[in-house]
């Protein structure tokens, strides 16, 4: 079976202008989403807060749900459906600084069990799972008996709310990951440039030396105190500028077509108004090292082709290039999105931005390697 | 070539059959429950009490030598310090006894010398990198005795301490334990002043206000009552060498007894013998816990600690007090606590979309190449049994996102095969043998594989080593998977390809 025909001959690079106004257009739409929204939405990871996802035996809406915490101290959280309307989960989200959020846990358990046993059984007085205990004086002759016996009334009933998951970030914390998440995806785009330099132009000394420059003025200005996204954005465009002198072409090519698979992911998470966790980072991390499978595909044929064919021009080797890789870069794409495809359907909540994540990366990658990645090696005619 | 194959493909499954009942593939807390937590050392602190415990130590030796001086308090890391008369003695004094302390700033002003001391920076430096040893040891302890099935207990960076303790049930108790600072004192009750002018503002000089909290456990009413007690610290925790659970036959209420050491009892002894009819109050953590009458000389070095307990309470109190104090406060950075129901759908969801996932690809690889697919299927299973293997063999933690990881290479690890048999095509069209269009595919097909995989490799290394608990679980999937798909691709369905082809004498390619 085949889908795509062995003498097929699309003219891609006398459309790029076409390709270029095209990425262009989507870079610019994601660059304005995110002024518009003013940065990318961080999830808790990263700015810090609480989250906590709760699952209720009897149907709850989130009326209930607002009701029940403000006494906590909880207002303005986002309180957002998840999974099935059945399924009454909820996910709370609060940017409550850490300071006020020692024993949270707990205190939201024991509200809903009370708030919603009440509900339920209003005849009853007993509603705490867990009664609170302190250090208490020598003194209090409390007998330990009634406790008791309230408790083992309480276990019972199975309780009507399920606290599944809490997930509390301290500001700190969150700041270190943003920051070290950004330096991750830094190296990773240098670590695989000089791979790249080195694989196809034997230029490894050039582009080792010219990353290891770079990382350590990254890692100056930051002990210095500048800001962490200005000085990689500086590092970035620095790097795009050197391979341009440098012309390491293949690199050059290579970095521009991850950067931009990297800022259309990150712009349709910022239209779609999806939240940035780890996971999504490391989503995008892989989108980096996936992506340029393709590219290298073509990178690959590309500089078979130059060997083999002295007589046709540079652009019209690149042409034929794609032309003969396009099956197998269609194929491969198409083999991981069907993967990814079951993951975002069947994988569950916590994994279905990752997916969409994912399945934007490969759709992304798949067209920069054609379109954005080949024809910048036209750059130097 | 084929026997060397061979042996790799039946030792490869037979060592992975072997370690599986011995090593088991752990799950992460994402998938089992269990509670993530990240505590930071105030490290500070640790710095602050040592500073603290030293001008004490400096008063007495002072008032032992008769040296008069008119103030002398700690603020924050320094030392500072008025001495009337006497100077030469004061000289000698700091530098026999005192040689740590480094001289700020003195200054003489006729018989009054000012002066004021802190430690050197290279001090400070060693006793918070201590503080946050001697807290991650103490902690370990603690988790040790409470009894949490493979914790998981490590410093991060210079004062994180990062907790992972897998299905733990009473998360909010496993809290307590391990963030309570446990500081235990026993400081005197004055009783010479009023309480209620105190909590006014006219706090006697050495005295100060600690608080005994009591909650009725009935009404749930929390009650505070004052107690104005000496600032000096009569007699602390560190002498202690052993705290156990006991239950009262009167009351049926547990206590907490608890032993001194040779030292600790002698301090006892005195501190009882001096001091009956006045009230001793046990303090922890800045919180009276009782304050007995002392009725008579107490010999012996054993103490009772009562309350109303829980069992639990009891229990727990005693795994602090036997672990020792942490040598500074510790407050929780992050905390993730996954329950076991939502763990169970994790791994439930992740297996089916596994499932989909793969039989989707395996279905398509068999439509689109025919025979050939078979043998890229082939190789895909082995594949993700070398994960697996890999996992196992590693000790690695499986998480959700690490489930994705396998997923995502059941996608990728295809690839490979796709490259391949897409060459192999190319070639046969040009008009080559089944045999030298198999050799020039693999051999013209593998650069570019390893130069693709190798690219997801770093990205997946970079990831490893930046992420932490589940991302990191994805990072060591994916370069599981990169480098058995790269094995499986390259060296396994090339042998079952060779094998057709020579052994069976195919003489048609069905690709």
């Amino acid at each position: 079976m085949q889908f795509i025909q062995p003498d097929i001959n699309i003219d891609f690079i006398g459309k790029r202008l076409i390709g270029f106004a095209m990425s262009g257009t989507l870079i610019l739409i994601s660059l304005l989403s995110l002024l518009f929204h003013g940065g990318p939405r961080y999830g808790i990871d990263f700015a810090g807060g609480t989250l906590i996802q709760i699952k209720f035996n009897v149907p709850t809406g989130a009326d209930t749900i607002t009701k029940t915490l403000e006494p906590l101290g909880i207002s303005g959280a986002s309180i957002q459906q998840y999974g099935d309307v059945a399924d009454n989960e909820y996910l709370v989200r609060a940017d409550v600084a850490y300071e006020e959020l020692e024993g949270l846990s707990e205190k939201v358990q024991n509200a809903f069990i009370k708030e919603l046993s009440g509900e339920l059984n209003q005849a009853s007085d007993t509603d705490d799972q867990q009664t609170e205990t302190s250090i208490a004086s020598d003194q209090t002759s409390t007998t330990q008996t009634t406790v008791q016996k309230q408790s083992e009334i309480n276990e019972k009933k199975t309780p009507p709310a399920e606290v599944r998951r809490i997930e509390m970030v301290g500001p700190q914390v969150g700041k270190d990951l943003r920051e070290k998440a950004l330096l991750a995806m830094f190296f990773a785009l240098l670590f695989i440039t000089i791979y790249i330099s080195g694989r196809f132009e034997f230029k490894w000394v050039v582009s080792g030396v010219m990353a290891a420059c770079l990382m350590g003025g990254v890692y100056v200005f930051k002990q210095v105190g500048l800001s962490m996204p200005f000085l990689i954005l500086i590092a970035l465009i620095l790097s795009l500028i050197l391979f341009w002198f440098l012309r390491l072409k293949y690199a050059m090519g290579a970095i521009t077509a991850l950067i931009h698979d990297v800022m259309i992911t990150v712009g349709i998470f910022s239209i779609c108004d999806k939240e940035f966790t780890l996971p999504i980072i490391a989503a995008l991390l892989t989108i980096i090292g996936y992506s340029l499978n393709d590219t290298i595909i073509v990178f690959d044929r590309i500089r078979e082709n130059s060997r083999k064919l002295h007589r046709i021009t540079f652009d019209q080797i690149i042409n034929t290039s794609i032309n003969e890789t396009l099956s197998r870069t269609i194929l491969t794409s198409l083999t991981t999105l069907i993967v990814v495809l079951a993951l975002f359907l069947f994988g569950g909540g916590i994994i279905h931005d990752f997916a969409f994540a994912m399945i934007i990366g490969v759709l992304i990658g798949t067209y920069s390697s054609i379109f954005v990645a080949s024809p910048i090696l036209l750059l130097w005619k | 070539m084929l026997v060397i194959f061979g042996s790799l493909l039946y030792v490869l499954p037979s060592f992975h059959i072997d370690v599986w009942p011995h090593k088991k593939i752990n799950l992460g807390l994402d998938l089992q429950g269990g509670m993530h937590l990240v505590l930071e050392v105030e490290a500070e602190k640790a710095v602050e009490s040592t500073i603290e415990r030293m001008s004490n130590e400096l008063r007495r030796e002072m008032k032992t030598n008769h040296i008069k001086f008119s103030t002398l308090e700690r603020r924050g890391f320094q030392i500072s310090l008025q001495v009337q008369d006497k100077i030469d003695a004061f000289n000698t004094l700091l530098d026999d006894e005192f040689p740590e302390f480094r001289i700020v700033s003195r200054k003489q002003d006729g018989h009054v010398l000012s002066i004021l001391l802190d430690l050197p920076d290279s001090d400070v430096v060693e006793i918070k990198k201590k503080a946050a040893e001697q807290a991650l040891e103490t902690i370990r302890n603690r988790i040790d005795e409470f009894g949490v099935s493979e914790p998981d207990i490590r410093r991060q960076g210079d004062r994180r301490i990062l907790i992972q303790l897998p299905g733990v049930k009473d998360p909010r108790r496993a809290k307590d334990l391990i963030g309570k600072t446990a500081l235990l004192e026993f400081k005197l009750v004055d009783a010479n002043h009023n309480v209620e002018d105190a909590i006014k503002g006219k706090i006697p000089p050495g005295m100060e206000i600690l608080y005994q909290v009591t909650e009725n456990r009935q009404t749930r009413r929390v009650s505070k009552t004052p107690f104005l007690v000496e600032k000096r610290t009569a007699l602390t925790g560190e002498y202690l060498t052993d705290a156990r659970v006991n239950i009262d036959s009167q009351y049926n209420e547990p206590y907490v007894s608890i032993k001194f050491n040779k030292k600790g009892a002698r301090l006892f002894e005195r501190i009882t013998e001096t001091n009956v009819q006045r009230r001793l109050a046990i303090v922890l953590d800045k919180k009276i816990h009782s304050a007995p009458v002392i009725q008579e000389r107490i010999a012996g070095g054993e103490a009772r600690i009562t309350g109303s307990f829980t069992h639990d309470e009891a229990h727990d109190l005693a795994i602090v007090l036997r672990a020792g104090a942490l040598p500074a406060p510790v407050h929780i950075l992050e905390e993730r606590t996954v329950g076991p129901s939502l763990g169970a759908d994790s791994i439930r969801m992740g297996l089916l979309s596994m499932l989909i996932g793969g039989l989707l690809v395996v279905v398509f690889m068999v439509i689109y190449y025919r025979s050939a697919g078979f043998i890229a299927d082939a190789a895909l299973m082995l594949n993700i049994i070398l994960i697996a293997a890999g996992l196992a063999g590693f000790q690695a933690t499986l998480t959700l996102p690490g489930i994705a990881g396998i997923i995502l290479t059941i996608g990728m690890a295809v690839d490979a095969n796709v490259l391949i048999f897409e060459r192999i095509r190319e070639e046969l069209r040009v008009g080559k043998s089944p045999l030298a269009a198999i050799d020039a595919g693999y051999s013209k097909a593998t650069l570019t594989i390893l130069d693709a995989n190798v690219t997801t490799l770093i990205a997946a290394v970079v990831l490893f080593q930046f992420g932490t608990g589940p991302v990191k679980g994805f990072a060591v999937t994916l370069s599981l998977g990169v480098i058995a798909s790269l094995f499986t691709a390259l060296i396994v369905s090339r042998q079952i390809f060779d094998f057709f082809i020579i052994n069976r004498q195919v003489r048609s390619l069905n690709i």
